[in-house]
């Protein structure tokens, strides 16, 4: 189809203190409808939104967290968190929650990459449309 | 070529929607075609009609809804995005109990869904996001 187009949605923020997390996220859902060719970054910041085990109800707000490992079923495949804003931050690959999405046979497979810069800047570039966040 | 905007930050906080706005008016008049601007997050926020900035400085809503009025400019403000944040059309300040005359809605502009955003990014040769 001439009109399936690769989108990345970046993730560059903090799920908290600002808005551009969730809001991001709402777009990957409806986007969704629209059958693309979707993949997700998490950069910088953007790592923290994958965090296992978050728990908001001491700063009074909506835990979407829940929502990354639903993606699967809006066939979000492909989630690339890039491993040196990981470990600038002190994290890993086991500090992430597991997300995962079936395949045609109903087999589950891991959604999530860890891909370091360079390959990144790769993937960005293989785009047709970036949404940054 | 076929452009989408997509402005990200309110207006006169940050320069996202100023340099959006610049932009546009350029490639308008260099004759691309802009196939739609897109407000989100506090984007939204260059919407209402209800801000008066002081007599000597730029008015960024008014500047897009008079670019919106001379080239026929598509520009649409995300509901839910907008629902948080208080822009309402009639319809929607209707629907909500708001009052008559709550609508701030700024002329040009319309209320629609992320769709709208994905489909031009579907439809734009580029699309091109101003934000933080």
């Amino acid at each position: 189809m001439s009109d399936t187009k690769r989108f990345l949605y970046v993730n560059r923020k903090a799920p908290h203190g600002t808005i551009y997390a969730l809001e991001s996220l709402e777009v990957v859902l409806i986007g969704a409808a629209f059958e693309q060719d979707v993949s997700l970054a998490f950069l910088d910041d953007g790592v923290f939104q994958l965090i296992k085990k978050q728990a908001t109800t001491g700063i009074g707000v909506k835990n979407f967290a829940p929502v990354y490992r639903a993606l699967g079923d809006y066939d979000v495949k492909k989630i690339f968190v890039e491993r040196e804003s990981l470990e600038e931050r002190g994290l890993s690959e086991d500090d992430l929650m597991e997300i995962v999405h079936e395949d045609d046979e109903e087999e589950e497979h891991n959604s999530i990459e860890i891909v370091d810069r360079a390959r990144m800047a790769e993937i960005m570039a293989a785009q047709d449309v970036i949404l940054s966040f | 070529m076929k452009i989408g905007v997509v402005v990200n930050e309110g207006p006169y906080t940050h320069q996202a929607s100023d340099t959006a706005y610049q932009f546009t008016k350029a490639a308008l008049e260099k004759g691309h075609e802009i196939f739609r601007v897109f407000f989100y997050h506090d984007g939204v926020n260059n919407a209402t009609r209800m801000t008066v900035p002081p007599q000597d400085e730029r008015n960024v809503q008014k500047n897009w809804s008079e670019l919106s009025a001379k080239y026929n400019l598509d520009l649409v403000v995300c509901i839910a995005a907008a629902q948080r944040r208080g822009i309402l059309d009639e319809s929607e300040a209707k629907r909500h109990g708001k009052g008559e005359g709550s609508a701030n809605l700024a002329p040009g502009f319309r209320i629609s869904g992320l769709g709208q955003l994905i489909e031009s990014g579907i439809q734009a040769d580029r699309l091109v996001v101003f934000g933080d």
